[in-house]
């Protein structure tokens, strides 16, 4: 059986957490003190998930770049290409925060949202 | 030179300016001004562009330009007047406030209350005497987040960080995703202390090392860095000489610690903290100057905006109540010091000044050290009036203490109010 | 072309040379290897204009010691640069340092060092009240006095250029031929024919020298270390702090600067390397614990910066300012360690003086102008002055350093002016922007967009200090 540990990030106390596998399926969750710890072990461990933060570059805007989000958690594994193709993204001002300067990122169905306005220069 | 008289002024327009300058409107307050050196408010909440803000306040994972947003459209809705690209100069104690910008030449603003909420600096090489060479590659971890966040340039490709500081852990994955290679991440501390949630998402997620009791021992390169000699560190935080190893790199990013930015505040004769390196507070954030008060980061660092933005509602709050009647009502004659015990590195508010506390009280410290299941106790000349337990607290996690109104009967004979740590049941207080 | 005199080295050596050869109708350019004036040595002393009881008597050491200190004041203001005369003390520690310091008195006097007086315990208490209570005494010399030595290099350089001297920097020496008249010098830039040369090369004072065959002397790398203090501590000490010296040199001082932060150092270490300029673990902590045996208050937590300087020492024990006698028309200014920097305007005059021995023609240029256009210090302006100002020029409204209150007016003409800041320490140099408290990290990204603009460079090309010193490695994304 296999075992794997991790840190739950949930909420600070950060309990241990130990995880077994039988093959692919996990068999087993201890070392949480509640139900979101079990919760976050799951997709830790099946399907983890982040949400990236990056910047983008705007053209005629008051400052060079516009920060940006996913506007939900895309998988793991995938973060180095959406890094990839938001890269060739330009926006152009005025950017207002919540726009989406790129849909669909990779695929993933998550959009890339603006987080701050970036006025006309 | 223009001369101009406010109600209020406000010394800095990142979170805790602002949302003491929204309390203070709320509360009626028509004549205020905001004081904000950068070309848009916000403060550093503008750079920081990860995820994390907000969860206490608004309920919301927010970035920080997000969070931000949420008081910056609020000061524009409400009008409340900023001046932008200004730096203050000089306070002097009788709150006459010294400014300067490009357009309206010098300033000097006469405020009824000043609210000073200047943020905080980074520690430096220089502070820490980091010896070697000193070539182009050395920046504090803040420098480099505005240099990629802001500006859009890269400090470097090869990088070695610095402790383990949340804005070197946030670099730390920022720079990885912009393609440079995180060599390490040095700890001087056995244990990283921070938001455990950092480690996860800026380290292992992208196999970045830890070294913990390590430390960065020397500098090299003529023109840009080309290595650092990192060491690991005794009991005592010293290098062992035979465990030092030169890493090439070519960037040496430093996060080991934030410090008040209180230059203005000296300048005012306004009393400071030795521990904090802010002035000293009451609960309703007034400093032992009259009229001004002080909130966020330039009283003592903050690990959680969320935080910040009720400390600054309690100075708006104040501010506008010293504004409309003049003394605050209420007062103790004689104030009532906290004192951090064993275990505490310090307690804000640093004194009690009213009488009563209908919502109670909250005392916010940090702990010296990392400790599991401890009790925290409150007492009150001695006596235990309140404890609380918990399962690990650590100096890099500000906790707060509420103590309730009827605990407070008895501060009269306290003389002092001492926050400290007490044995737990499974023993040991040092970990 | 010819030039009629090559000064190899834009130290405050060079640069005094250079700006007094300026005076005169010559052709002269003067020649360094680095990106900037004041690189060497220059940038990392103890910046005192010492009082000149210290130098044996009868050496040029001593001469030039009392005659730069003579001429400093003029020097200073003629060329903005504020000097400061506060005063030092030596001290003593018990009654043998108190005969070392009776023999420094008498050097003094013999070397013509004015005002020199012997203090009692109590008057040195009196004077400097933070001193170490087991001080029984000290030597005071009212003439001595502080100031900083690259501000003053650059002013030195800057008024040079100003009257015609040609300013090459990353213009290093790489060769020297001897041609039937005069000397072709073989530069990183190019060849440069000169009819006399001036070798003010500090630290390869004896590489330079060898390249016309004269190996009468040898330079050896001597390092010191440095700590520098919070602004806040400036009024610790009110004069130059200094121990009984020893023989290996004046020891470890405690001093305020110029700019009102406080200074300890030097420590004195032979260093085999010539660019080794990196500070030690065990070096400043001597200096901390050598500072405190003066001072015992010093606190580490103050401690803002840290650095360290080579002193070009020669092997003769003795300043070697004289004509070559392997190669007639080079004259080496050479083995300039302490007093050095208190010496340079005398060596300046006494080096032209010499150049006129080997038939340089000295014909006094009547539009020579020895004073420099005032720097603005912002900081320093009383309010009136800071709002005409900024009525003139906008930019001296836009406060880019904080800590240092320096704008970008300030930052802008540090730029543009003759040998001008051309990357961010040279504009650090000139304007203190970065060497306050946060050590530049509030103020760094303003400096270097500005060092873009003003230049034409694109904020990639913006180095710290020339030639590899990239700040940034490229745009992000």
């Amino acid at each position: 059986m296999k075992g794997r540990e991790l840190t739950c990030i949930v909420c600070p106390i950060g309990c241990r957490l130990h995880i077994t596998f039988d093959g692919d399926t996990i068999n087993s969750i201890s070392g949480n003190r509640c139900k979101r710890g079990s919760a976050y072990a799951r997709e830790e461990c099946t399907a983890p998930k982040r949400v990236l933060t990056t910047t983008v570059r705007v053209g005629g805007g008051a400052c060079p770049l516009v920060s940006v989000k996913t506007e939900k958690a895309v998988p793991k594994q995938m973060i180095r290409q959406c890094m990839d193709e938001i890269h060739y993204v330009q926006a152009t001002a005025p950017v207002r925060i919540g726009d989406i300067l790129l849909q669909n990122v990779c695929g993933t169905g998550v959009d890339i949202v603006a987080t701050r306005n970036v006025p006309q220069a | 030179m223009r001369a101009t008289e406010v109600d209020l002024a406000v010394i800095g327009g990142g979170p805790a300016g602002l949302a003491a300058a929204l309390e203070a409107r709320k509360n009626g307050i028509g004549s205020i001004l905001i004081l904000e050196r950068e070309r848009e408010l916000g403060g550093i909440l503008q750079q920081c562009i990860h995820n994390g803000f907000g969860l206490h306040y608004f309920g919301e994972e927010l970035t920080g330009p997000e969070y931000a947003w949420r008081f910056v459209e609020q000061v524009e809705k409400q009008g409340i007047p900023c001046k932008l690209n200004t730096m203050v100069l000089h306070l002097s104690s009788d709150r006459v406030i010294t400014a300067v910008n490009s357009t309206d030449g010098l300033l000097k603003i006469k405020a009824k209350a000043v609210i000073l909420a200047m943020g905080c600096r980074e520690r430096t090489r220089g502070a820490l005497s980091i010896p070697g060479s000193r070539p182009a590659g050395i920046f504090t971890a803040g420098t480099a987040q505005r240099f990629v966040n802001m500006e859009g340039y890269l400090p470097g490709r090869k990088i070695v960080i610095l402790g383990s500081g949340d804005i070197g852990l946030i670099m730390a994955r920022r720079l990885t995703l912009e393609d440079a290679e995180v060599r390490m991440v040095c700890e001087l501390l056995p244990y990283s202390g921070r938001l455990t949630r950092n480690i996860v998402q800026c380290l292992e997620d992208y196999n970045i090392p830890l070294r913990l009791s390590h430390t960065v021992t020397n500098i090299y390169g003529k023109n840009r860095v080309e290595g650092v000699t990192v060491a690991e560190v005794d009991s005592n935080r010293q290098p062992i000489r035979e465990t030092e190893e030169v890493v090439p790199c070519d960037t040496l990013l430093l996060s080991v610690g934030l410090i008040p930015e209180n230059e203005l505040s000296k300048d005012a004769g306004i009393l400071l903290d030795r521990i904090t390196s802010g002035p000293v507070v009451g609960e309703t954030m007034e400093t032992c100057t009259e009229g001004v008060f002080a909130c966020g980061n330039v009283v003592h660092v903050h690990d959680l905006v969320d935080y910040v933005t009720r400390e600054s509602i309690t100075a708006g709050r104040s501010a506008s109540d010293y504004i409309l009647h003049h003394k605050e009502t209420g007062r103790r004659k004689e104030f009532v010091r906290t004192v951090p015990a064993d275990g505490i590195r310090y307690v804000v508010p640093q004194q009690i000044c009213l009488r009563e506390h209908p919502e109670g009280l909250k005392l916010f410290f940090r702990v010296d050290g990392i400790y599991r299941d401890v009790r925290i106790a409150v007492k009150c000349g001695g006596q235990e009036i309140c404890s609380v337990r918990r399962q690990k607290v650590a100096p890099g996690e500000m906790e707060v203490l509420t103590l309730k109104p009827e605990l407070l009967k008895g501060l009269d004979s306290c003389g002092s109010l001492s926050v400290e740590l007490v044995k737990g049941k499974e023993g040991g207080l040092r970990p | 072309m010819v030039y009629d005199a090559a000064v190899i080295g834009a130290g405050v050596v060079g640069a005094f040379v250079a700006r007094e050869l300026s005076r005169y109708r010559l052709k002269v350019c003067l020649l360094e290897k680095e990106s900037d004036v004041a690189m060497g040595t220059t940038k990392a002393n103890s910046a005192i204009v010492h009082a000149g009881y210290d130098a044996k008597h009868g050496t040029l050491k001593s001469i030039l010691n009392v005659r730069g200190n003579e001429l400093m004041e003029q020097a200073a203001r003629e060329l903005g640069v504020p000097f400061k005369r506060i005063g030092s003390l030596v001290l003593a520690f018990s009654g043998e340092d108190r005969t070392t310091l009776e023999h420094l008195y008498q050097n003094g006097i013999r070397n013509g060092v004015p005002g020199l007086r012997m203090l009692s315990a109590e008057e040195t208490a009196a004077m400097e009240p933070n001193v170490s209570g087991t001080v029984v005494g000290a030597l005071y010399a009212p003439t001595a006095g502080i100031i900083c030595p690259y501000e003053l290099a650059i002013g030195a350089v800057e008024n040079a250029v100003r009257n015609g001297v040609d300013f090459k920097p990353e213009c290093g020496v790489l060769g020297i031929r001897k041609e039937k008249e005069g000397f072709t010098l073989v530069t990183e830039k190019g060849e440069i024919r000169a009819s006399c040369i001036v070798n003010a090369a500090g630290i390869y004072g004896d590489v330079i020298s060898e390249m016309v065959q004269d190996k009468s002397f040898t330079i050896r790398p001597r390092k010191g270390e440095y700590l520098l203090f919070d602004k806040s501590q400036g009024n610790t000490v009110h004069t130059v702090l200094f121990p009984p010296p020893t023989k290996m040199g004046k020891g470890v001082l405690v001093t305020p600067t110029v700019d009102g932060n406080l200074l300890a150092g030097p420590t004195a270490v032979d260093v085999p390397d010539r660019d080794d300029v990196g500070t030690t673990a065990p070096g400043l902590e001597h200096v901390m614990e050598s500072a405190k045996k003066s001072v015992p208050d010093i606190r580490f937590r103050d401690v803002v910066t840290s650095f360290a300087g080579l002193r070009a020492t020669p092997s003769t024990g003795d300043f070697i300012i004289e004509a070559s006698r392997t190669a007639k028309g080079f004259l080496n200014a050479v083995g300039i360690e302490s007093p050095g920097l208190t010496a340079a305007p005398a060596i300046g005059e006494y080096v032209a003086g010499l150049l006129g021995k080997e038939g340089l023609p000295l014909v006094p240029k009547n539009d020579f102008d020895p004073i420099r256009k005032p720097v603005i210090r912002f900081r320093e302006l009383a309010d009136e002055e800071k709002q005409a100002l900024i009525n003139r020029n906008p930019l001296y409204g836009n406060v880019v350093c904080r800590c240092e209150t320096v704008t970008e007016g300030e930052i802008v003409d540090s730029i543009h002016r003759p040998a001008g800041a051309g990357n961010l320490d040279a504009v650090k140099r000139r304007t203190r922007a970065g060497m306050g408290r946060c050590q530049g990290g509030f103020c760094t990204p303003r400096v270097v967009s500005i060092l873009a603009r003003e230049l034409h460079i694109p904020v990639e090309e913006v180095t710290k200090k020339g030639k590899e010193s990239n700040l940034l490695v490229g745009r992000k994304g």
